[in-house]
């Protein structure tokens, strides 16, 4: 069962700080194109992730949550911004901008477990294969030792007996088993910090709660400490002690889940949360009308990304910057002039 | 309401003919759906709950043999009609909105000419006054009339939906099937389409039948509710009932599985094993293998039907009240 109380961080060791962290995709017709335009994807965000935290970034499709996580794993190279991370002495180091061997040194502690467990793995691989493989890149062990740790880790992830699973393919695997693997092949290194795609969105709900109990359990067990994106703020609530809610590549709220979801403070999360439809007949609810649609931000104008849609915004809004996320009270922070 | 229902399904099932054997995809299913009434049916992927659509509108693949089972649309039964004989109840009397929203638009041709298509495909005569009635639907479910000539890929997601509920709208049926409207966009895209599609289907006092995942959505939109498992209707009943007193242990397990932004914090409870294949599924009750309350007769024989007022399920150990 999930733990109806986020577990508070079990230490305020920091793990990770995102300072100004920015990605922008260039929009280019050519090399003779001198003055491209960008999509600002992700734009100035800066939080810090606690040792054995579980930070949620929550948002709507193109709101820069998963290209935030893809930069703390240096799947992407930021734009700009540092991203500072413990290194094993215990040093914050910046892996913004590694290479080579530092970089490969980096991805022992820092995995992902993307969103689709249909499309995440090689069918022509067995089980053992995929989730040795980060051992094999790494050259860690031999093949009996990399056999040992991988069926330690099935065993971890819930696949048991893993002898029965250790060479089969992933075809042979319903999806809850397949997103089972996928976390055991981001977990067979030992990692201290995990981004979570989206894990559970693909999955059939009597199976989701199973691998939400099995993430948070193992946060708790190994100390992980997770980036957890998803679009769903229903499943934030249960595995998130802290939220980020994004728009537009910008951090428009961030605080404690409960926090958040009971005071939202910003008038996009309050459009947001409701927007979002309860399991309960009887429930009413007050949509918030926005105007518009999500855009895409290409060289945004200096104001604020929700201007265009915001029920309350001024004057005061249109002609100054893009806000800067404020603390509003109670360590709940939101980036509004208004609120 | 009247008391002759729209639609009204008895004892449907379908099966798929595959190399590997016969899936029952849909098994004896009976419902009915009232005029000016939403009927959600719920379950998890692979529970048959998009075949039941596919079967109604009579939309099958050449494996698919429809076994046996009526399906009563005003009084007249579809399942022995040739496709010739179909034509006139399918989109003209029955219509459906499509799973996936970004694929049911033909990308070479523009929207309102697709609309047209399906429009003069039933009135042929209706010539320069299909593009008048294009309009008028674009105007009911709040699509910009500029977009009528423009092709899908201008269109977002939550304008590709309602293109693709205006071409369901666009002969006025009397009852529409939305399978999973909703699923690929946006929270707020989400609830703005859902809110007009239960204002439009008021206004034009239509019946709808939603098909979905989300016990939410369907919380939202629908006043009867079927679960099912396995090809099977389970549960069925009022929304409000079967939400506050889930008789199906399986009903139970879904709502004590899915997580809400509002109200009590309850906790999750993880529902044991994974569906069943439908190739070969269990005897007795299909839920038999993960249900917490399965006794002997469950696994041999197939349950009774428990009835509550307007609720009934099908089960041998339903919940005490």
């Amino acid at each position: 069962m999930i733990d109806a109380q986020p577990v508070p961080a079990t230490t305020s060791r920091l793990l990770l700080r995102a300072v100004d962290l920015s990605k922008r995709f260039p929009l280019s017709s050519g090399w003779w194109d001198r003055n491209p335009s960008f999509v600002h994807a992700v734009d100035g965000v800066s939080f810090d992730l606690m040792a054995g935290e579980t930070l949620g970034i929550v948002g709507e499709s193109g709101c820069g949550k998963t290209t935030t996580g893809r930069m703390l794993v240096r799947l992407a190279e930021p734009t700009d911004g540092q991203v500072l991370f413990q290194n094993q002495s215990g040093d914050l180091e910046d892996i913004a901008h590694l290479k080579g061997q530092p970089l490969k040194d980096f991805r022992r502690r820092a995995q992902m477990v993307f969103q689709d467990p249909y499309e995440s793995m090689n069918p022509r691989r067995t089980i053992f294969d995929t989730v040795a493989e980060p051992l094999q890149v790494q050259k860690i062990g031999d093949h009996t030792q990399r056999l040992e740790r991988v069926s330690e880790t099935l065993g971890l992830v819930g696949l048991t007996p893993p002898s029965s699973f250790l060479f089969r393919f992933p075809h042979e695997l319903s999806g809850g088993q397949r997103q089972r693997v996928a976390i055991a092949r981001a977990l067979v290194m030992n990692p201290s910090f995990v981004v979570a795609d989206e894990p559970t969105s693909m999955l059939d709900i009597s199976i989701r709660t199973g691998i939400m109990q099995l993430m948070g359990e193992l946060a708790d067990r190994l100390g992980i400490s997770y980036l957890y994106i998803t679009h769903d703020l229903a499943v934030a609530r249960y595995m998130c002690n802290r939220i980020a809610v994004m728009y537009l590549g910008k951090i428009v709220e961030m605080g404690e889940t409960e926090e958040v979801l009971q005071n939202p403070v910003h008038p996009y999360t309050k459009a947001l949360l409701s927007a979002v439809p309860v399991p309960d007949p009887g429930a009413t609810r007050d949509p918030i009308d926005i105007k518009g649609s999500v855009s895409v931000p290409v060289d945004p104008i200096p104001r604020c990304r929700f201007y265009d849609r915001c029920p309350i915004a001024d004057n005061h809004c249109q002609n100054n910057d893009h806000p800067p996320l404020e603390n509003k009270g109670n360590g709940h922070l939101a980036a509004c002039y208004k609120a | 309401m009247t008391t002759d229902p729209v639609l009204a399904v008895e004892d449907l099932t379908m099966h798929y003919m595959t190399q590997a054997g016969v899936v029952r995809a849909v098994d004896g299913v009976s419902f009915s759906v009232e005029r000016g009434q939403s009927l959600g049916l719920v379950g998890e992927s692979g529970c048959g709950k998009s075949s039941i659509a596919m079967t109604l509108l009579k939309l099958l693949p050449d494996n698919a043999r429809l076994v046996s089972g009526s399906i009563a649309l005003n009084g007249v039964d579809l399942v022995p009609l040739s496709e010739e004989e179909m034509r006139p109840h399918r989109w003209d009397r029955i219509s459906m909105v499509f799973q996936a929203a970004m694929n049911s638009l033909d990308p070479v041709y523009r929207v309102g000419d697709q609309i047209v298509e399906a429009l003069e495909a039933h009135y042929p005569s209706a010539g320069r006054d299909s593009m008048e009635r294009v309009s008028e639907l674009f105007d009911l479910v709040s699509l910009d009339p500029s977009y009528i000539l423009r092709y899908p890929h201008e269109y977002s997601g939550g304008m590709r939906q309602r293109a693709i509920i205006a071409m369901a709208l666009a002969c006025e049926p009397d009852i529409i099937i939305a399978d999973e409207p909703t699923t690929a966009l946006d929270v707020i895209v989400q609830d703005h389409i859902l809110r007009e599609m239960q204002s439009i289907q008021q206004s034009l006092d239509m019946s709808m039948i939603y098909i979905s995942h989300d016990m939410a959505v369907i919380a939202e939109v629908c006043d009867v509710v079927g679960v099912m498992y396995a090809g099977k209707l389970v549960e069925f009943g009022p929304t409000a009932d079967v939400y506050a007193r889930p008789i199906h242990p399986y009903t139970r397990a879904l709502m004590s599985a899915f997580p809400s932004v509002r109200g009590e914090k309850h906790e999750l409870v993880t529902l044991p094993g994974e569906p069943p294949n439908l190739l070969d599924p269990p005897s007795g009750c299909a839920f038999n293998p993960r249900c917490a309350y399965a006794t002997e007769e469950c696994r041999t024989s197939a349950p009774p039907i428990v009835k509550r007022g307007d609720q009934w399920a099908a089960c041998w150990n339903p919940s005490e009240e």
